[in-house]
Protein backbone atom coordinates (compact mmCIF):
# COMPACT_ATOMS: atom_id res chain seq x y z
CA UNK A 1 0.00 0.00 0.00
CA UNK A 2 1.51 3.57 -1.19
CA UNK A 3 -0.72 5.89 0.65
CA UNK A 4 -0.29 4.74 4.60
CA UNK A 5 -2.73 6.77 6.56
CA UNK A 6 -1.14 8.80 8.75
CA UNK A 7 -1.84 9.79 12.78
CA UNK A 8 -4.78 12.76 12.98
CA UNK A 9 -3.15 14.39 15.55
CA UNK A 10 0.72 14.13 14.42
CA UNK A 11 2.11 13.05 10.89
CA UNK A 12 3.53 10.13 12.17
CA UNK A 13 2.43 6.53 11.06
CA UNK A 14 -1.14 5.53 12.23
CA UNK A 15 -1.07 2.11 13.90
CA UNK A 16 -4.53 2.16 15.58
CA UNK A 17 -7.38 2.91 13.56
CA UNK A 18 -10.57 3.74 15.53
CA UNK A 19 -14.67 4.01 14.49
CA UNK A 20 -17.39 5.13 16.36
CA UNK A 21 -21.01 5.63 15.84
CA UNK A 22 -21.85 8.96 17.32
CA UNK A 23 -25.89 9.98 16.46
CA UNK A 24 -25.81 7.64 13.64
CA UNK A 25 -22.53 9.13 12.08
CA UNK A 26 -19.04 7.47 11.51
CA UNK A 27 -16.69 8.68 13.29
CA UNK A 28 -12.99 7.49 12.20
CA UNK A 29 -9.76 8.33 13.40
CA UNK A 30 -5.96 6.84 12.68
CA UNK A 31 -3.40 7.06 15.48
CA UNK A 32 0.04 6.49 15.80
CA UNK A 33 1.17 4.64 18.41
CA UNK A 34 2.66 7.44 21.34
CA UNK A 35 -0.34 9.60 20.65
CA UNK A 36 -2.97 6.95 21.11
CA UNK A 37 -0.92 5.89 24.25
CA UNK A 38 -1.27 10.03 25.37
CA UNK A 39 -5.09 10.11 24.94
CA UNK A 40 -5.97 7.24 26.30
CA UNK A 41 -7.26 5.15 23.40
CA UNK A 42 -6.54 1.88 24.92
CA UNK A 43 -9.57 2.13 27.23
CA UNK A 44 -12.06 1.97 24.50
CA UNK A 45 -14.88 2.21 27.49
CA UNK A 46 -14.52 6.25 28.13
CA UNK A 47 -12.94 6.99 24.98
CA UNK A 48 -14.38 9.73 23.04
CA UNK A 49 -13.47 10.29 19.26
CA UNK A 50 -15.80 13.86 18.80
CA UNK A 51 -13.76 15.11 22.06
CA UNK A 52 -10.30 14.04 20.96
CA UNK A 53 -10.83 15.92 17.70
CA UNK A 54 -12.27 18.58 19.19
CA UNK A 55 -9.07 19.40 21.29
CA UNK A 56 -6.76 18.07 18.63
CA UNK A 57 -7.83 20.64 16.21
CA UNK A 58 -5.95 23.07 18.03
CA UNK A 59 -3.49 21.36 17.39
CA UNK A 60 -4.38 21.26 13.49
CA UNK A 61 -4.80 25.18 13.79
CA UNK A 62 -1.57 25.56 14.83
CA UNK A 63 -0.33 24.12 11.59
CA UNK A 64 -2.24 25.75 9.10
CA UNK A 65 -4.28 28.93 9.95
CA UNK A 66 -5.39 30.53 6.69
CA UNK A 67 -4.78 30.32 2.97
CA UNK A 68 -1.69 32.50 1.30
CA UNK A 69 -3.39 32.33 -1.85
CA UNK A 70 -6.71 33.94 -0.72
CA UNK A 71 -6.06 34.66 2.99
CA UNK A 72 -9.14 32.18 3.69
CA UNK A 73 -9.13 31.33 8.14
CA UNK A 74 -9.47 27.95 9.19
CA UNK A 75 -11.78 29.69 11.78
CA UNK A 76 -14.06 30.99 9.23
CA UNK A 77 -14.23 27.80 7.20
CA UNK A 78 -15.08 26.03 10.17
CA UNK A 79 -18.13 28.41 10.49
CA UNK A 80 -19.41 29.23 6.88
CA UNK A 81 -18.27 25.87 5.34
CA UNK A 82 -17.07 27.42 2.06
CA UNK A 83 -13.84 27.51 1.03
CA UNK A 84 -12.03 30.75 -0.69
CA UNK A 85 -9.90 29.47 -3.29
CA UNK A 86 -9.17 25.80 -4.93
CA UNK A 87 -5.71 26.31 -2.69
CA UNK A 88 -7.59 25.95 0.21
CA UNK A 89 -8.36 21.80 -0.44
CA UNK A 90 -4.84 21.62 -0.23
CA UNK A 91 -4.27 23.97 2.50
CA UNK A 92 -6.69 22.24 5.16
CA UNK A 93 -7.05 18.80 3.79
CA UNK A 94 -6.72 17.62 7.03
CA UNK A 95 -9.64 19.23 8.24
CA UNK A 96 -11.61 18.57 4.83
CA UNK A 97 -10.35 14.22 4.42
CA UNK A 98 -12.42 13.72 7.68
CA UNK A 99 -15.99 15.78 6.12
CA UNK A 100 -15.81 13.88 3.08
CA UNK A 101 -16.24 10.82 4.16
CA UNK A 102 -19.64 11.90 6.27
CA UNK A 103 -20.58 13.86 3.23
CA UNK A 104 -20.00 11.67 -0.07
CA UNK A 105 -20.15 8.09 -1.35
CA UNK A 106 -16.55 8.20 -1.46
CA UNK A 107 -13.78 10.29 -1.32
CA UNK A 108 -12.12 9.55 -4.83
CA UNK A 109 -13.62 11.70 -7.77
CA UNK A 110 -14.87 8.86 -10.18
CA UNK A 111 -16.94 11.45 -12.34
CA UNK A 112 -16.06 13.10 -15.94
CA UNK A 113 -12.90 15.45 -16.16
CA UNK A 114 -11.75 17.88 -18.27
CA UNK A 115 -10.76 16.90 -21.96
CA UNK A 116 -9.08 19.98 -23.22
CA UNK A 117 -5.30 20.65 -24.32
CA UNK A 118 -5.65 16.29 -24.44
CA UNK A 119 -2.12 16.17 -23.26
CA UNK A 120 -0.56 13.27 -22.36
CA UNK A 121 -1.06 13.77 -18.61
CA UNK A 122 -4.59 13.66 -19.29
CA UNK A 123 -4.90 10.72 -20.83
CA UNK A 124 -2.83 8.58 -18.52
CA UNK A 125 -5.40 9.96 -15.83
CA UNK A 126 -8.14 8.77 -18.41
CA UNK A 127 -6.48 5.33 -18.88
CA UNK A 128 -5.97 5.26 -14.75
CA UNK A 129 -9.82 6.82 -14.65
CA UNK A 130 -10.90 3.56 -17.01
CA UNK A 131 -8.83 1.24 -15.09
CA UNK A 132 -10.45 1.32 -12.12
CA UNK A 133 -14.23 1.76 -13.54
CA UNK A 134 -13.48 -1.77 -15.17
CA UNK A 135 -11.96 -2.79 -11.99
CA UNK A 136 -15.28 -1.78 -10.12
CA UNK A 137 -17.11 -3.48 -12.74
CA UNK A 138 -15.34 -6.61 -12.18
CA UNK A 139 -15.71 -6.87 -8.40
CA UNK A 140 -19.67 -6.04 -9.24
CA UNK A 141 -19.72 -8.78 -11.61
CA UNK A 142 -20.87 -6.78 -14.69
CA UNK A 143 -18.70 -8.32 -16.97
CA UNK A 144 -20.47 -6.46 -20.01
CA UNK A 145 -19.41 -3.35 -18.81
CA UNK A 146 -16.28 -4.02 -18.13
CA UNK A 147 -15.15 -5.35 -21.26
CA UNK A 148 -17.09 -2.07 -22.55
CA UNK A 149 -14.14 -0.20 -20.42
CA UNK A 150 -11.36 -2.59 -21.47
CA UNK A 151 -11.87 -1.83 -25.27
CA UNK A 152 -11.67 1.64 -24.39
CA UNK A 153 -8.31 1.30 -22.67
CA UNK A 154 -7.38 -0.80 -25.40
CA UNK A 155 -8.27 2.38 -27.90
CA UNK A 156 -6.53 4.78 -25.74
CA UNK A 157 -3.41 2.92 -26.05
CA UNK A 158 -3.57 2.41 -29.22
CA UNK A 159 -4.52 6.35 -29.89
CA UNK A 160 -1.24 7.21 -27.48
CA UNK A 161 1.56 5.39 -29.39
CA UNK A 162 0.39 6.86 -32.07
CA UNK A 163 0.32 9.90 -30.78
CA UNK A 164 3.70 9.37 -29.75
CA UNK A 165 4.84 8.25 -33.01
CA UNK A 166 3.41 11.50 -34.28
CA UNK A 167 5.30 13.61 -31.71
CA UNK A 168 8.63 11.54 -32.43
CA UNK A 169 8.93 13.34 -35.65
CA UNK A 170 9.09 16.75 -34.93
CA UNK B 1 -39.15 46.16 -17.89
CA UNK B 2 -36.02 44.02 -18.90
CA UNK B 3 -37.24 40.38 -18.94
CA UNK B 4 -40.57 41.62 -20.64
CA UNK B 5 -39.90 39.07 -23.67
CA UNK B 6 -38.57 36.48 -21.74
CA UNK B 7 -41.70 36.23 -20.01
CA UNK B 8 -44.34 36.65 -22.83
CA UNK B 9 -42.70 34.09 -25.13
CA UNK B 10 -42.86 31.61 -22.09
CA UNK B 11 -46.22 32.22 -22.02
CA UNK B 12 -47.03 30.58 -25.38
CA UNK B 13 -44.34 27.76 -24.45
CA UNK B 14 -46.20 26.84 -21.50
CA UNK B 15 -49.35 27.10 -23.37
CA UNK B 16 -48.11 24.27 -25.34
CA UNK B 17 -49.29 20.81 -23.76
CA UNK B 18 -47.00 18.69 -21.59
CA UNK B 19 -44.65 15.65 -22.27
CA UNK B 20 -47.45 12.41 -21.99
CA UNK B 21 -45.67 10.09 -19.80
CA UNK B 22 -46.11 10.81 -16.00
CA UNK B 23 -47.87 14.19 -15.10
CA UNK B 24 -46.62 13.10 -11.45
CA UNK B 25 -43.11 14.51 -12.63
CA UNK B 26 -43.19 17.83 -13.19
CA UNK B 27 -40.05 18.91 -14.18
CA UNK B 28 -36.50 17.74 -14.02
CA UNK B 29 -33.23 19.66 -13.69
CA UNK B 30 -29.67 19.14 -13.49
CA UNK B 31 -26.97 21.84 -12.67
CA UNK B 32 -23.30 21.79 -12.26
CA UNK B 33 -20.92 23.44 -10.23
CA UNK B 34 -17.93 24.81 -11.41
CA UNK B 35 -14.81 27.38 -11.01
CA UNK B 36 -12.22 28.83 -13.02
CA UNK B 37 -8.80 27.93 -11.59
CA UNK B 38 -7.40 31.65 -12.13
CA UNK B 39 -9.69 33.35 -9.44
CA UNK B 40 -10.67 32.96 -6.07
CA UNK B 41 -14.41 31.87 -5.55
CA UNK B 42 -17.01 34.19 -5.37
CA UNK B 43 -17.03 34.73 -1.70
CA UNK B 44 -13.56 35.30 -1.18
CA UNK B 45 -13.05 37.14 -4.97
CA UNK B 46 -12.10 40.95 -4.93
CA UNK B 47 -14.56 43.14 -6.87
CA UNK B 48 -11.66 43.37 -10.02
CA UNK B 49 -11.60 39.22 -9.92
CA UNK B 50 -15.48 39.02 -9.83
CA UNK B 51 -15.88 41.22 -13.19
CA UNK B 52 -12.90 39.32 -14.51
CA UNK B 53 -15.01 35.98 -14.04
CA UNK B 54 -18.23 37.90 -15.75
CA UNK B 55 -16.51 39.19 -18.39
CA UNK B 56 -14.21 35.38 -19.02
CA UNK B 57 -17.94 33.42 -18.94
CA UNK B 58 -19.56 35.59 -20.80
CA UNK B 59 -17.45 35.87 -23.91
CA UNK B 60 -17.21 32.22 -23.85
CA UNK B 61 -21.02 31.91 -23.46
CA UNK B 62 -22.22 34.14 -26.39
CA UNK B 63 -19.34 32.42 -28.58
CA UNK B 64 -21.61 29.72 -28.08
CA UNK B 65 -23.90 29.38 -30.94
CA UNK B 66 -26.52 27.75 -28.53
CA UNK B 67 -26.41 31.04 -26.51
CA UNK B 68 -27.05 32.80 -29.52
CA UNK B 69 -30.20 35.66 -28.92
CA UNK B 70 -30.01 34.21 -25.42
CA UNK B 71 -30.75 36.68 -22.65
CA UNK B 72 -28.33 38.29 -20.30
CA UNK B 73 -28.82 39.71 -17.34
CA UNK B 74 -26.79 41.33 -14.26
CA UNK B 75 -28.29 41.12 -11.10
CA UNK B 76 -27.55 45.03 -10.72
CA UNK B 77 -29.63 45.86 -13.60
CA UNK B 78 -32.43 44.02 -12.55
CA UNK B 79 -35.20 45.66 -10.16
CA UNK B 80 -36.27 43.72 -7.38
CA UNK B 81 -39.86 42.12 -8.82
CA UNK B 82 -38.08 40.97 -11.55
CA UNK B 83 -35.63 38.59 -9.96
CA UNK B 84 -38.81 37.49 -8.03
CA UNK B 85 -39.76 36.57 -11.45
CA UNK B 86 -36.58 34.59 -12.81
CA UNK B 87 -36.41 32.36 -9.11
CA UNK B 88 -40.15 31.84 -9.53
CA UNK B 89 -39.42 30.07 -12.89
CA UNK B 90 -36.29 28.32 -11.32
CA UNK B 91 -33.75 30.38 -13.81
CA UNK B 92 -31.88 31.86 -11.00
CA UNK B 93 -31.64 30.83 -7.24
CA UNK B 94 -32.42 33.20 -4.04
CA UNK B 95 -28.75 33.42 -3.98
CA UNK B 96 -27.93 34.88 -6.78
CA UNK B 97 -31.00 37.41 -6.72
CA UNK B 98 -29.18 38.60 -3.62
CA UNK B 99 -25.82 38.97 -5.02
CA UNK B 100 -24.54 42.70 -6.58
CA UNK B 101 -20.66 42.84 -7.65
CA UNK B 102 -20.40 40.45 -11.15
CA UNK B 103 -23.61 38.62 -10.65
CA UNK B 104 -25.07 37.53 -13.54
CA UNK B 105 -27.40 35.42 -15.42
CA UNK B 106 -27.31 33.62 -18.88
CA UNK B 107 -30.98 32.07 -20.31
CA UNK B 108 -30.96 30.23 -23.40
CA UNK B 109 -33.44 31.27 -25.98
CA UNK B 110 -34.93 28.16 -25.75
CA UNK B 111 -35.49 28.53 -21.83
CA UNK B 112 -33.76 25.10 -21.03
CA UNK B 113 -30.85 26.58 -20.01
CA UNK B 114 -29.85 28.74 -17.65
CA UNK B 115 -26.05 29.72 -16.59
CA UNK B 116 -25.73 31.63 -13.33
CA UNK B 117 -22.65 33.62 -13.13
CA UNK B 118 -20.65 34.69 -9.71
CA UNK B 119 -23.36 32.76 -7.53
CA UNK B 120 -21.59 30.57 -4.83
CA UNK B 121 -19.89 29.29 -7.60
CA UNK B 122 -18.70 30.97 -10.79
CA UNK B 123 -20.79 28.69 -12.81
CA UNK B 124 -23.83 27.42 -12.16
CA UNK B 125 -24.66 25.58 -15.30
CA UNK B 126 -28.37 23.77 -15.49
CA UNK B 127 -30.49 22.35 -17.61
CA UNK B 128 -34.47 22.18 -17.00
CA UNK B 129 -36.80 20.10 -18.51
CA UNK B 130 -40.44 19.32 -18.18
CA UNK B 131 -39.78 15.28 -18.16
CA UNK B 132 -38.31 12.24 -16.70
CA UNK B 133 -35.13 11.56 -19.09
CA UNK B 134 -32.21 12.44 -16.75
CA UNK B 135 -29.99 10.75 -18.97
CA UNK B 136 -30.65 12.28 -22.25
CA UNK B 137 -30.47 15.54 -20.09
CA UNK B 138 -27.62 14.92 -18.60
CA UNK B 139 -26.31 14.45 -22.15
CA UNK B 140 -27.11 17.81 -23.35
CA UNK B 141 -25.43 19.27 -20.51
CA UNK B 142 -22.59 17.34 -20.29
CA UNK B 143 -21.97 18.39 -23.98
CA UNK B 144 -22.51 22.07 -22.97
CA UNK B 145 -20.02 21.96 -20.29
CA UNK B 146 -17.22 20.28 -22.51
CA UNK B 147 -17.73 23.02 -24.89
CA UNK B 148 -17.05 25.81 -22.21
CA UNK B 149 -14.32 24.21 -20.52
CA UNK B 150 -12.57 24.21 -23.89
CA UNK B 151 -12.52 28.05 -23.16
CA UNK B 152 -12.82 27.96 -19.57
CA UNK B 153 -10.01 26.37 -17.29
CA UNK B 154 -11.76 25.04 -14.38
CA UNK B 155 -10.30 24.17 -11.02
CA UNK B 156 -9.84 20.45 -11.08
CA UNK B 157 -8.26 18.50 -9.19
CA UNK B 158 -7.31 14.10 -10.45
CA UNK B 159 -8.40 13.10 -6.84
CA UNK B 160 -11.34 15.69 -5.82
CA UNK B 161 -12.79 15.92 -9.24
CA UNK B 162 -14.34 19.93 -10.02
CA UNK B 163 -13.15 21.83 -6.70
CA UNK B 164 -16.10 23.96 -5.55
CA UNK B 165 -16.75 26.83 -2.91
CA UNK B 166 -18.40 24.49 -0.85
CA UNK B 167 -16.94 20.74 -0.38
CA UNK B 168 -20.76 19.33 -0.55
CA UNK B 169 -20.64 20.04 -4.28
CA UNK B 170 -17.37 18.65 -4.95
CA UNK B 171 -16.36 16.29 -7.14
CA UNK B 172 -18.60 15.90 -10.19
CA UNK B 173 -20.72 19.34 -8.89
CA UNK B 174 -23.57 17.55 -10.18
CA UNK B 175 -27.09 17.77 -8.38
CA UNK B 176 -29.99 16.02 -9.72
CA UNK B 177 -33.51 17.24 -8.61
CA UNK B 178 -37.28 16.32 -9.60
CA UNK B 179 -40.08 18.60 -8.89
CA UNK B 180 -42.90 16.18 -8.25
CA UNK B 181 -46.22 16.12 -7.61
CA UNK B 182 -47.50 14.29 -4.76
CA UNK B 183 -50.93 14.86 -3.63
CA UNK B 184 -51.92 11.02 -3.12
CA UNK B 185 -49.16 10.30 -0.46
CA UNK B 186 -49.79 13.56 1.17
CA UNK B 187 -53.62 12.69 1.46
CA UNK B 188 -53.07 8.99 2.55
CA UNK B 189 -50.42 10.70 5.16
CA UNK B 190 -47.83 8.06 3.50
CA UNK B 191 -45.84 11.40 2.47
CA UNK B 192 -42.99 11.22 5.58
CA UNK B 193 -42.31 8.34 5.29
CA UNK B 194 -41.54 8.59 2.01
CA UNK B 195 -39.37 11.38 2.73
CA UNK B 196 -37.67 9.81 5.44
CA UNK B 197 -36.76 6.69 3.47
CA UNK B 198 -35.66 8.82 0.56
CA UNK B 199 -33.05 10.81 3.16
CA UNK B 200 -31.71 7.77 4.25
CA UNK B 201 -30.63 6.57 0.72
CA UNK B 202 -28.94 10.18 0.64
CA UNK B 203 -31.29 12.31 -1.19
CA UNK B 204 -33.01 15.89 -0.24
CA UNK B 205 -36.82 16.06 -0.08
CA UNK B 206 -37.28 19.85 -0.02
CA UNK B 207 -40.75 21.79 -1.31
CA UNK B 208 -40.76 24.34 -4.89
CA UNK B 209 -38.15 26.11 -3.95
CA UNK B 210 -35.40 24.54 -2.59
CA UNK B 211 -33.94 24.93 0.79
CA UNK B 212 -36.09 25.47 3.40
CA UNK B 213 -39.35 26.04 1.30
CA UNK B 214 -42.40 24.67 1.99
CA UNK B 215 -44.02 22.38 0.11
CA UNK B 216 -47.27 24.10 -1.29
CA UNK B 217 -49.19 22.97 -4.05
CA UNK B 218 -47.96 19.37 -2.67
CA UNK B 219 -44.58 20.07 -5.18
CA UNK B 220 -41.87 18.74 -3.80
CA UNK B 221 -38.10 18.51 -5.64
CA UNK B 222 -35.99 15.13 -4.69
CA UNK B 223 -31.99 15.29 -4.86
CA UNK B 224 -29.11 14.21 -4.68
CA UNK B 225 -27.07 15.07 -1.95
CA UNK B 226 -23.58 13.29 -2.72
CA UNK B 227 -21.64 14.40 -5.60
CA UNK B 228 -18.32 12.58 -4.62
CA UNK B 229 -17.24 8.72 -4.99
CA UNK B 230 -19.62 7.82 -7.70
CA UNK B 231 -19.57 9.05 -11.50
CA UNK B 232 -22.37 11.14 -12.99
CA UNK B 233 -24.35 8.26 -14.22
CA UNK B 234 -24.58 6.32 -11.34
CA UNK B 235 -25.71 9.81 -9.38
CA UNK B 236 -28.83 9.64 -12.04
CA UNK B 237 -29.04 5.96 -12.03
CA UNK B 238 -29.49 5.81 -8.49
CA UNK B 239 -31.81 8.82 -8.38
CA UNK B 240 -33.95 7.30 -10.88
CA UNK B 241 -34.35 4.42 -9.33
CA UNK B 242 -36.01 5.76 -6.19
CA UNK B 243 -37.93 8.15 -8.10
CA UNK B 244 -39.59 5.51 -10.13
CA UNK B 245 -40.39 4.05 -7.00
CA UNK B 246 -42.14 7.14 -5.72
CA UNK B 247 -44.54 7.50 -8.25
CA UNK B 248 -45.26 3.85 -8.07
CA UNK B 249 -46.05 4.61 -4.47
CA UNK B 250 -47.65 8.24 -5.25
CA UNK B 251 -50.43 5.94 -7.77
CA UNK B 252 -50.92 3.29 -5.50
CA UNK B 253 -51.84 5.36 -2.83
CA UNK B 254 -54.26 7.64 -5.21
CA UNK B 255 -56.24 4.54 -6.50
CA UNK B 256 -56.22 3.11 -2.71
CA UNK B 257 -57.83 6.65 -1.68
CA UNK B 258 -59.89 6.50 -4.68
CA UNK B 259 -61.40 3.37 -4.15
CA UNK B 260 -62.13 3.42 -0.31
CA UNK B 261 -63.08 7.32 -0.08
CA UNK B 262 -64.11 8.62 -3.33
CA UNK B 263 -66.61 10.67 -1.53
CA UNK B 264 -64.08 12.74 0.05
CA UNK B 265 -61.83 12.85 -2.31
CA UNK B 266 -64.61 14.72 -4.79
CA UNK B 267 -65.66 16.49 -1.88
CA UNK B 268 -62.02 17.89 -1.67
CA UNK B 269 -61.84 18.48 -5.61
CA UNK B 270 -64.99 20.14 -5.34
CA UNK B 271 -64.23 22.38 -2.72
CA UNK B 272 -60.91 23.59 -3.98
CA UNK B 273 -63.03 24.20 -7.30
CA UNK B 274 -65.63 25.76 -5.69
CA UNK B 275 -63.22 28.71 -3.55
CA UNK B 276 -60.93 28.88 -7.35
CA UNK B 277 -63.98 29.93 -8.92
CA UNK B 278 -65.27 32.45 -6.80
CA UNK B 279 -62.59 33.60 -4.05
CA UNK B 280 -61.92 37.31 -3.99
CA UNK B 281 -59.04 37.80 -1.76
CA UNK B 282 -56.68 34.53 -2.11
CA UNK B 283 -53.04 33.88 -0.77
CA UNK B 284 -50.81 32.20 -2.92
CA UNK B 285 -49.84 29.04 -0.63
CA UNK B 286 -53.61 28.70 -0.63
CA UNK B 287 -54.14 28.76 -4.62
CA UNK B 288 -51.13 26.15 -4.79
CA UNK B 289 -52.93 23.62 -2.52
CA UNK B 290 -56.02 23.70 -4.15
CA UNK B 291 -55.06 24.06 -7.66
CA UNK B 292 -52.76 20.90 -6.64
CA UNK B 293 -56.51 19.30 -6.07
CA UNK B 294 -57.76 20.56 -9.52
CA UNK B 295 -54.45 19.06 -11.10
CA UNK B 296 -54.97 15.78 -9.54
CA UNK B 297 -58.59 16.06 -10.95
CA UNK B 298 -57.49 16.36 -14.19
CA UNK B 299 -55.04 13.24 -13.86
CA UNK B 300 -58.03 11.19 -12.30
CA UNK B 301 -59.98 12.36 -14.80
CA UNK B 302 -62.65 14.47 -13.19
CA UNK B 303 -61.55 17.27 -15.56
CA UNK B 304 -60.91 17.08 -19.50
CA UNK B 305 -57.11 16.51 -20.21
CA UNK B 306 -57.01 20.01 -22.61
CA UNK B 307 -56.99 21.76 -19.40
CA UNK B 308 -53.76 20.42 -18.18
CA UNK B 309 -51.64 22.99 -19.44
CA UNK B 310 -53.66 25.53 -18.52
CA UNK B 311 -53.49 24.65 -14.64
CA UNK B 312 -49.87 24.20 -15.05
CA UNK B 313 -49.68 27.60 -16.15
CA UNK B 314 -51.78 29.14 -13.16
CA UNK B 315 -49.57 27.48 -10.88
CA UNK B 316 -46.64 30.16 -12.32
CA UNK B 317 -49.18 32.90 -12.50
CA UNK B 318 -50.05 33.51 -9.56
CA UNK B 319 -46.53 33.43 -7.86
CA UNK B 320 -46.12 37.07 -6.12
CA UNK B 321 -43.58 38.11 -8.81
CA UNK B 322 -45.74 37.36 -11.51
CA UNK B 323 -48.90 38.66 -10.10
CA UNK B 324 -46.82 41.89 -9.80
CA UNK B 325 -46.13 41.38 -13.85
CA UNK B 326 -46.03 44.07 -15.57
CA UNK B 327 -45.98 47.04 -12.56
CA UNK B 328 -44.20 46.36 -9.77
CA UNK B 329 -44.59 46.90 -5.82
CA UNK B 330 -48.45 46.12 -4.80
CA UNK B 331 -49.05 46.08 -1.48
CA UNK B 332 -49.50 41.94 -0.26
CA UNK B 333 -53.30 42.64 -0.12
CA UNK B 334 -53.94 43.85 -3.38
CA UNK B 335 -51.65 40.78 -4.85
CA UNK B 336 -53.97 39.16 -3.26
CA UNK B 337 -56.97 40.49 -4.35
CA UNK B 338 -55.15 40.38 -8.13
CA UNK B 339 -54.72 36.50 -7.90
CA UNK B 340 -58.10 35.60 -7.34
CA UNK B 341 -58.96 37.49 -10.42
CA UNK B 342 -57.05 35.87 -12.17
CA UNK B 343 -58.25 32.34 -10.82
CA UNK B 344 -61.78 33.76 -11.30
CA UNK B 345 -60.88 34.86 -14.93
CA UNK B 346 -59.59 31.18 -15.71
CA UNK B 347 -61.88 28.87 -13.55
CA UNK B 348 -65.22 30.69 -15.43
CA UNK B 349 -63.34 28.94 -18.60
CA UNK B 350 -63.28 25.13 -16.74
CA UNK B 351 -66.62 22.56 -17.33
CA UNK B 352 -68.12 21.51 -14.40
CA UNK B 353 -66.57 18.59 -12.80
CA UNK B 354 -67.25 15.19 -13.95
CA UNK B 355 -66.95 12.56 -11.19
CA UNK B 356 -69.16 9.50 -13.19
CA UNK B 357 -65.69 8.67 -14.92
Amino acid sequence: MSNKLKCSLCDKLATVHLTQIINNKIQKVDLCDSCAEKKGVADTEGFSISEMLASSKTLNDSRQKSCPKCGMELAHFQKAGRFGCMECYAIFSSILEPMLDEMHVGSIHYGKYPKNGLSLINQKYHKDNLKAKMDRAIIDEDYEVAAKYRDEIVKLTNAKSTREDLSHED
Amino acid sequence: MKIESLIKKVSAKSARSKAKNSSIVISSRLRLARNLNKYSFPNCASDSQRSNVLSDVEEALSALPYMKNGNFFTMDSLSDFEKKILVERHWISKELAEQKNGSAVYISSDQICSVMINEEDHLRIQFIKNNFNLNSLWKTLSKFDDVLEASLPYAFTKELGYLTSCPSNLGTGLRASVMMHLPGLLITGNIKKIIRASNQLGLAVRGLFGEGSDAYGHIYQISNQQTLGESEEEILNRLAAVLKNIVEHELNARSKYLENNKAKLSDLIARAHAILSSAHVISSDEAMNYLSYIRLAIDLGFISEEFRSLIDFLFIQIQPGHIEFPNAILSIESRDIKRAEILRNNFSKLPPLNFDK
